[in-house]
């Protein structure tokens, strides 16, 4: 093979595998949601909130690591706070996330006001001796840490959905609070774990998208991706392996229209743009288009309270 | 001491009282949340929710400025009242928007000859109508065809709108003697809705907009199709007993909600803006959702939440200039708004019992 399309097609793969983490972990907080029975749909305000405050406390320590942790917090923070609302006081999920995601689109640029301009140095990051393969050197081992949390996280929760029993019970949850209520375990706190978990996972997702993927902060710069990432529990028909081809997969759309941009191909780039939206469309209305496929996946009180006083 | 815990009982019946309660409740609530918001930020609370709610509306002009912008608003509260209603979650009216004004915006500039008339006038409102429509339509075909989620779907679009306005006023809609800008050509005064005051920026949309929530009880309340509507949200399976169709109810709520949206979106172009720019709406589709739920999905209520949340957005302008905050703090208090509703909510279902707790 020439050696520059090597190296291209090289680059190409850990642009995406970078543009695909962000997703990646996004959708696994919202897969362990959903497991639960839980629809977040705030996914998109906890990962903005996060963005800017992971960014601001890495500004103001110089530590990558206290970003993300902090935004982990704030996602946790805000998660908590969606938690109280339809779990104890029972409010509609949906309209419930709706607002956690305009709270978080306005909160998030109120503020980032004295954050927008400055921009972070992202050191160069490779695993040693990996990184000198040739070919899978440059794809696959020159990715920020968090690239490889996020996979090992992904092993983490397919290992405790399907091997251990907590993951069970969580699942019980899911399918049949009130079985689970029955047999003694308390839906709303199990709930309330996921939630929290949840929050954590967009918080450390916003946080990658101002530390790592861009690194700065700009508002509104998750565009989208929170939703996305709710498509992809859908796509990936709740399983978290599929999760990380499905967001390894987005992330390449993502960075196949800035490279069709960059390449001169003669489309306007707000039309490239759109790539990753009518993507997540397609693959949605090509899961969906089979209802058995759905309805054998989806937790069965998806999106439904419940209330074990009555 | 004895101590005391609040706990939530469910009342035996819905309370209707507080189903209307809840959204004044859920209003002081916010302003409360201001006023403390202010405090933490070291400014006066008391002068800080006078800059809000009081001074945007002390004289005529801050009135009409308040029309301006109740109208898209309501216009859209409408439509997602009927929508939500039918438990159908079109959520992406801030799409619809945007599309009406690419339709009409376009229909504008190019029947512009600097003349107008009410039947070009009809036109353009039509072709804004029609944009929000076929935007709409989409996502109910996904919905209706392959059972796709419309939540995602319909908000996809709104990002794929705003691409596609964007496309076309840096492409082929730009001003070729605008500098470069990203912006269409102005439309001549003729083309623009008459204003309803001299002297004011208050168009001819509000009289669209109530006319809109009053159209919208009578379908509701008074037609058939409204009552199918709302019993398919109420009970799906009552509904399909009764013969009601769900595929039926899905394209009307969307298309309705579609059209109003459009509505809105034009009115935008030939009011306050004139012309075409990268961004029509300052969030109109998403407040609007908010408005809906504070208005109890009632075309008449959302008439009132709608000027509440006119009000934010004049009160997060001001804010700017007189305390210097940034205004995107009217996002933080729509959030809010949104949240204090739902809690209230919890209200209709259940009462607070103050508890004394038993004695060790």
């Amino acid at each position: 093979m020439d050696a520059d399309l090597a190296n291209t097609i090289a680059a190409l793969i850990a642009a995406s595998i970078n543009a695909g983490t962000p997703l990646m972990l996004a959708a696994l907080g919202l897969l362990i949601n959903e497991k639960a029975g839980v629809v977040n749909l705030g996914a998109e305000g906890m990962m903005l909130v996060a963005a800017v405050v992971g960014f601001a406390v890495t500004i103001h320590s110089s530590s990558v690591v206290l970003g993300f942790l902090a935004g982990a917090g704030a996602g946790v923070v805000l998660a908590a706070f969606f938690a109280a609302l339809t779990v104890w006081l029972g409010t509609n999920q949906y309209a419930t996330g709706l607002a956690l995601s305009l709270f978080g689109a306005g909160a998030s640029t109120y503020i980032g006001i004295g954050y927008v301009g400055s921009s972070l140095h992202n050191g160069k990051h490779a695993i040693p001796i990996l990184e000198n393969i040739p070919f899978l050197g440059t794809a696959l081992f020159r990715q920020h840490p968090m690239a490889y949390v996020a996979l090992l996280l992904c092993a983490g929760i397919a290992f405790f959905l399907y091997r251990s029993r907590p993951g069970l019970v969580l699942r019980a949850v899911g399918e049949s609070p009130a079985s689970a209520h029955a047999l003694g375990y308390d839906v709303r706190r199990i709930r309330l774990a996921a939630i929290l978990f949840g929050g954590a996972c967009c918080g450390l997702a916003g946080a990658y998208m101002s530390l790592v993927y861009t690194p700065q902060w700009v508002e509104g710069m998750v565009a989208g991706r929170g939703w996305i990432a709710l498509a992809l529990t859908t796509f990936a028909t709740w399983r978290p392996a599929r999760v990380v081809g499905g967001a390894y997969l987005f992330g390449g759309v993502t960075i196949l229209s800035f490279q069709l941009q960059g390449l001169g191909v003669p489309v306007a780039s707000q039309l490239l743009s759109m790539l990753p939206y009518l993507a997540t469309i397609v693959v949605l209305v090509l899961i969906s288009s089979n209802i058995n496929v759905i309805k054998l996946n989806m937790p069965a009180s998806l999106g439904k309270n419940f209330d074990p006083d009555s | 001491m004895p101590s005391f815990k609040l706990r939530l009982e469910l009342r035996a019946a819905p309370s209707r009282a507080m189903s209307w309660l809840s959204p004044v409740l859920a209003v002081l609530l916010t302003v409360l949340c201001g006023a403390l918001l202010f405090l933490a930020l070291g400014k006066d609370p008391l002068a800080g929710l006078a800059v809000f709610f009081l001074e945007p509306i002390q004289d005529a002009r801050g009135w009409s400025e308040l029309g301006v912008k109740v109208a898209p608003l309501l216009l859209i509260a409408v439509g997602l009242a009927i929508c939500f209603r039918a438990n159908v979650y079109n959520i992406g009216a801030e799409g619809q928007f945007v599309l009406g004004a690419i339709c009409g915006g376009a229909a504008g500039l190019y029947l512009d000859d600097g003349s107008g008339g009410a039947g070009v006038m009809a036109l353009v409102l039509m072709a804004g109508m029609a944009g929000g429509m076929a935007w709409a339509a989409i996502t109910a075909w996904l919905r209706d065809r392959f059972n796709a989620n419309e939540i995602l779907v319909s908000l996809m679009l709104v990002y794929i709108a705003q691409l596609l306005l964007s496309y076309l006023v840096y492409g082929v809609l730009k001003d070729p003697e605008g500098f470069n800008f990203p912006q269409s050509k102005l439309l001549s005064a003729p083309m623009l809705l008459p204003i309803l005051a001299a002297g004011t920026r208050l168009h001819l949309g509000i009289v669209f907009a109530l006319v809109a929530a009053l159209g919208g009880w009578l379908f509701m309340a008074r037609s058939i199709a409204g009552f199918r509507l709302r019993v398919g949200g109420i009970a799906p399976a009552a509904a399909a007993y009764a013969g009601f169709s769900a595929r039926g109810s899905l394209w009307t709520s969307m298309l309705i909600c579609g059209a109003l949206s459009g509505l809105a979106g034009v009115c935008e172009v030939l009011g306050p803006l004139g012309q075409l720019t990268p961004s029509v709406s300052p969030g109109y589709g998403f407040a609007a959702i908010i408005v809906a739920f504070v208005g109890r999905l009632h075309p008449v209520g959302v008439v009132f939440s709608s000027f509440i949340m006119a009000l934010f957005y004049m009160g997060g302008e001001l804010a700017q200039s007189r305390l210097g905050l940034p205004s995107a703090i009217t996002g933080v208090f729509q959030g809010i708004l949104l949240f204090a509703l739902l809690g209230c909510d919890v209200l209709i279902h259940y009462k607070l019992r103050l508890q004394r707790r038993p004695e060790e």
